[in-house]
């Protein structure tokens, strides 16, 4: 136990950080508040809304229920990693052309849950599309163009493995 | 939120989480997944002193075959066992249970071991368990000795681990032939928790009468129930829809469920009785087709 925090290092979006950090600092807030990163949002902070999910070591987690200290020594994404300079990501794409949203809250942790499926699921149907989102909730939309979108993506990239 | 503050220490091995235990005894939790204990931390529901985060110790995590059991680490994630190949071979209805858990995002980071060990009333693996007839391994400084499932959950968020115990793993009998699985779950909408579930292991005889039964229901007490009224009337009898109805019918007999906002204590009885029917009733077709 010491008051100046504990040394974590963790690789986020291909950058390795190293920081010291309070126990009880949430992995969200060190994200946004130590790195930066403000792409990942913070919604209901109770771990409902998936408006905070990153990816850690490859798996979709919501971040405001993780201590920044259990992420000592793990890769993350967010989703400011997705992009490579201007190209948007094939997802980012998709969210756009079929409009996935309406105020953009939700939409990273949408992004980087929807990226997790196509990981692990290249074809989903709709009604597996749906249950990957059971964690991620919008307030505006309705889902419709939420799914659209992750359909569109699915069909662009072929089946083909989503690599970040 | 922010948790209260508190001393962190990450333990290498459960030897040093054991030491770090016996050191700071009930002013200090263990942390595995944290999908129960963060957010009651958060909450302030629970502000322990020191918490050991024991969610990088190796070889706690998988799930292996050992003799006629199957042993399920206990930091195993939801999400490993729900997708196992084992699991879903050998007990389909652990892995239903699995996957219905939370979000997905939750089966990515929260523990079997972690789910047993806080024994939330609205949770779903201990119902499962204890249809499994499941037994847990728990190392103390002393040794280590096998909690069977029945008694092990004495009250909410009670087991009959000690303070200064560390839950390591999961153990379910591997079925014999012409044996089933099945877990059934009515889902509260918002939160996913458990409002009734049922789960069923049930093994035919040679001329496909139920040899033996084990049911357990979650949602009418602090923890998961045996249904034995149920179990009883299915005993010697063929697995007919009608034994398996009139059977399921008693599933709630000798419990006491409480009124909450969601449902009344006899919609919850109610439930159960339509929820051990189908979890039976799958378990049954399943023990037909091995």
């Amino acid at each position: 136990m010491s008051d100046e925090g504990i040394k974590i290092g963790v690789t986020v979006n291909g950058v390795k950080r190293e920081a010291a950090v309070e126990p009880r600092e949430l992995l969200v807030y060190f994200l946004r508040e130590q790195l930066g990163l403000t792409g990942t949002h913070v919604g209901c902070d109770t771990s409902q809304c998936g408006a905070c999910t990153i990816h850690l070591n490859g798996c979709a987690v919501k971040s405001c229920t993780i201590l920044a200290v259990q992420a000592d020594g793990a890769e993350i994404v967010t989703i400011e990693g997705l992009a490579r300079g201007d190209a948007l990501h094939p997802m980012q794409e998709g969210f756009r052309e079929k409009h996935g949203l309406q105020c953009g809250y939700c939409t990273p942790g949408m992004i980087m849950t929807a990226v997790y499926l196509l990981k692990t699921n290249p074809n989903p149907t709709e009604d597996e599309i749906k249950r990957a989102l059971e964690g991620n909730l919008c307030r505006c939309t309705g889902y419709v163009n939420i799914v659209e979108a992750i359909k569109w993506t699915a069909q662009k990239i072929g089946g083909d493995r989503v690599s970040r | 939120m922010f948790p209260a503050s508190f001393g962190y220490f990450a333990a290498r091995s459960v030897e040093e989480a054991l030491d770090l235990l016996t050191k700071h005894g009930e002013d200090a939790k263990l942390l595995a997944g944290g999908h129960s204990l963060i957010p009651a931390m958060k909450l302030r529901l629970a502000s322990p002193r020191y918490l050991i985060d024991i969610g990088r110790v190796p070889n706690l995590r998988g799930i292996r075959v050992d003799g006629d059991t199957l042993a399920i680490g206990a930091l195993t994630v939801h999400a490993d066992v729900a997708s196992s190949d084992l699991v879903r071979r050998h007990l389909p209805g652990l892995a239903e249970a699995a996957s219905v858990i939370g979000d997905v995002q939750v089966r990515n980071r929260g523990t079997i071991g972690g789910s047993v060990a806080h024994a939330d009333p609205g949770a779903d693996f201990p119902v499962i368990l204890m249809a499994l007839n499941a037994s847990f391994t728990a190392v103390s400084p002393s040794g280590s000795r096998t909690l069977p499932v029945d008694g092990f959950f004495v009250d909410f968020f009670t087991t009959v681990l000690k303070p200064n115990e560390v839950l390591t793993e999961i153990r379910a009998p591997l079925p014999p032939a012409g044996t089933g699985t099945a877990y059934h779950k009515m889902p509260h909408p918002a939160s996913g928790y458990v409002v009734v579930s049922a789960g069923a292991l049930i093994s035919r005889d040679a001329s496909g009468n139920c040899a033996s039964a084990r049911v357990a229901i979650g949602g009418l007490a602090s923890g998961p129930l045996r249904a034995q009224a149920t179990e009883a009337a299915l005993r010697g009898k063929p697995l007919t829809a009608k034994n398996i109805a009139a059977a399921a019918a008693q599933a709630a007999e000798g419990s006491d469920p409480v009124d909450d906002v969601y449902a009344s204590a006899e919609y919850k009885r109610h439930m159960a009785t339509v929820l051990v029917r189908r979890a039976v009733e799958q378990a049954s077709e399943r023990a037909s087709k091995k």
